[in-house]
This record gives C-alpha cells, structure tokens and sequence, in this order.
C-alpha cells in the first residue's frame, strides 16, 4: 500500500519537474512548481518527518511561490522573448549527456546499502526538530536570523526606484 | 517500508531535471524556478537519510536549506525587477555588459 502511495508521488513529482522544463510560459511552470512542491511534501509524511511536510507547504507552496507568481504577474511579461537563440545546439548536445549522467547516477544509488537501519524510528514533529534546533543548533539558527535580516535588506535596496 | 535507494534515485532524478532546466532556459524567473527543485531535490535526500538513521538532524539541515531557499527568492526576486526595469527583458543573454 504504502509502495502505491510512494509510486503515486514520486511520478507526480517527476511529471510536474518535466512540466516546468516544457512548459513555454513561465507562469505555468511557477503553478506546475506548486504541484511538485505538493507531492515532495507528501513523501516527506510517508518518511514520517511531518513537520517539515507541514513547513513545506506553508513556507515553500505557500510563501514562496507566491511570491514567485506575484513578480511574475507585476512584471507583465511578454509572452516569448526569445529572439536568436544563442545555445540551440546545446540541447541537442545537453539532453544525451544529462541522460548519460542520469543513468550513471541511477546505477550507482542502486547499489547503495545506507549503512544499518535504525532501530527506532523517529517522528520529526515539531518537538523533536524544536528540541535539536535550539541545543545542538542553536548557533546556526541565531545566524539564520542575521541571514534573514540581511536578506530583507537587500531585497528592498535592490527593488528601489532609483538603483 | 520503501528502500532507501528509490528515495535516492528520486532525488538524483529531479536534481537531474533541474540541472538540465537551468541550462536550457534563458529567462531569468524560470532559472530561478528550477533552483528551487534543485533544493527540494536535496531536501529530500536529507530527510530519507535521516528517517533511515534514525538521526533527526538531517531534518534540521532541511530546516536551514528552507531559510536559504526563502533569502535567495527574496533576494533574486528584487534582482529580477531590478532587471526588468533597466532592461525591459529577462533573457540572461541580454544582460551581457560584462561580458568580454
């Protein structure tokens, strides 16, 4: 059952990555990202971590990738802006290569043991992530808020009328 | 229980796709876009890793990669207006004032 569940997502992830890649107008490919988004979420519930599955939607599906259809819609684009392309030829020569790369990749996980299994299986809820993330961690969580900050500083320099 | 390696191959997968997208597309946004799976690929390697140790770190690492993921749309986003609004265009190939 839970085989069917993982098959179920992971061609759905898959399906809406290939969908961004094909897809003509970036907008389409922002709401295909959403899906995707979606599904890695939900593999991350059948891996038992349900707090990140909870983050990722809230944070990911539903911060980010507004924030990514918000400039997109604001900035009115033209539907293709393509002119002469450049680097044709490089998807005649990039697609067998990555192909190339992805079997090399696919061949090797396959053969990966992963060490020994634990015995207890963890629940990443929000206590057990809370608790590592202010002992084990509390020196990187203090510096992501400094990044954060900056972030937001550089955001609403750079967005300035007169840059 | 799922084997660690189709959570492996998973991930490689949609790395792969969106390795690819970023060197196959011109405009700006959608490069943007594909970073994003680039990060949610790896995000899921951290958390089948650490469901499979036992070992809740891994999910604290997608924790941060998430607060990076966040800083780096703001930040690109702005660029992109930024962008936009000098150039008229969001093809990466336009913007080529340094180029030698």
């Amino acid at each position: 059952m839970i085989e069917i569940l993982f098959f179920f997502f992971a061609a759905l992830a898959i399906g809406a990555a290939i969908n961004v890649l094909v897809q003509k107008h970036v907008l389409y490919g922002a709401l295909s990202l959403i899906l995707m988004l979606t599904a890695v979420s939900a593999l991350f519930i059948l891996l038992r971590a349900d707090f990140l599955a909870v983050i990722q939607v809230i944070v990911y599906a539903g911060a980010i990738m507004v924030l990514f259809v918000f400039v997109i819609m604001l900035l009115n684009l033209p539907v293709d802006e393509d002119g002469p392309d450049r680097l044709r030829w490089l998807k005649f020569l990039g697609i067998p290569l990555g192909l190339f790369f992805l079997f090399l990749v696919v061949a090797t996980l396959s053969n990966v043991e992963g060490g020994a299994a634990a015995q207890a299986r963890i629940t990443g809820d929000a206590e057990a992530i809370g608790r590592s993330l202010f002992t084990d961690y509390l020196l990187p969580f203090e510096i992501t808020s400094l990044l954060i900050l900056i972030a937001l500083m550089g955001a609403v320099v750079f967005a300035k009328k007169d840059l | 229980m799922i084997p660690l390696n189709w959570y492996l191959i998973l991930g490689a997968v949609l790395f792969l796709i969106g390795v690819l997208g970023f060197f196959l597309k011109r405009n700006i946004i959608a490069l943007l876009l594909f970073v994003e799976i680039m990060l949610n690929a790896v995000n899921l390697t951290f958390v089948a890793f650490s469901s499979r140790h036992g070992e809740i770190s891994g999910q604290v690492f997608v924790f941060f990669v998430l607060v990076v993921a966040a800083a780096e749309a703001a930040v690109g986003l702005a660029l992109v207006i930024a962008m936009f609004r000098n150039r008229e265009s969001l093809n990466v190939d336009r913007s080529n004032l340094l180029r030698w």
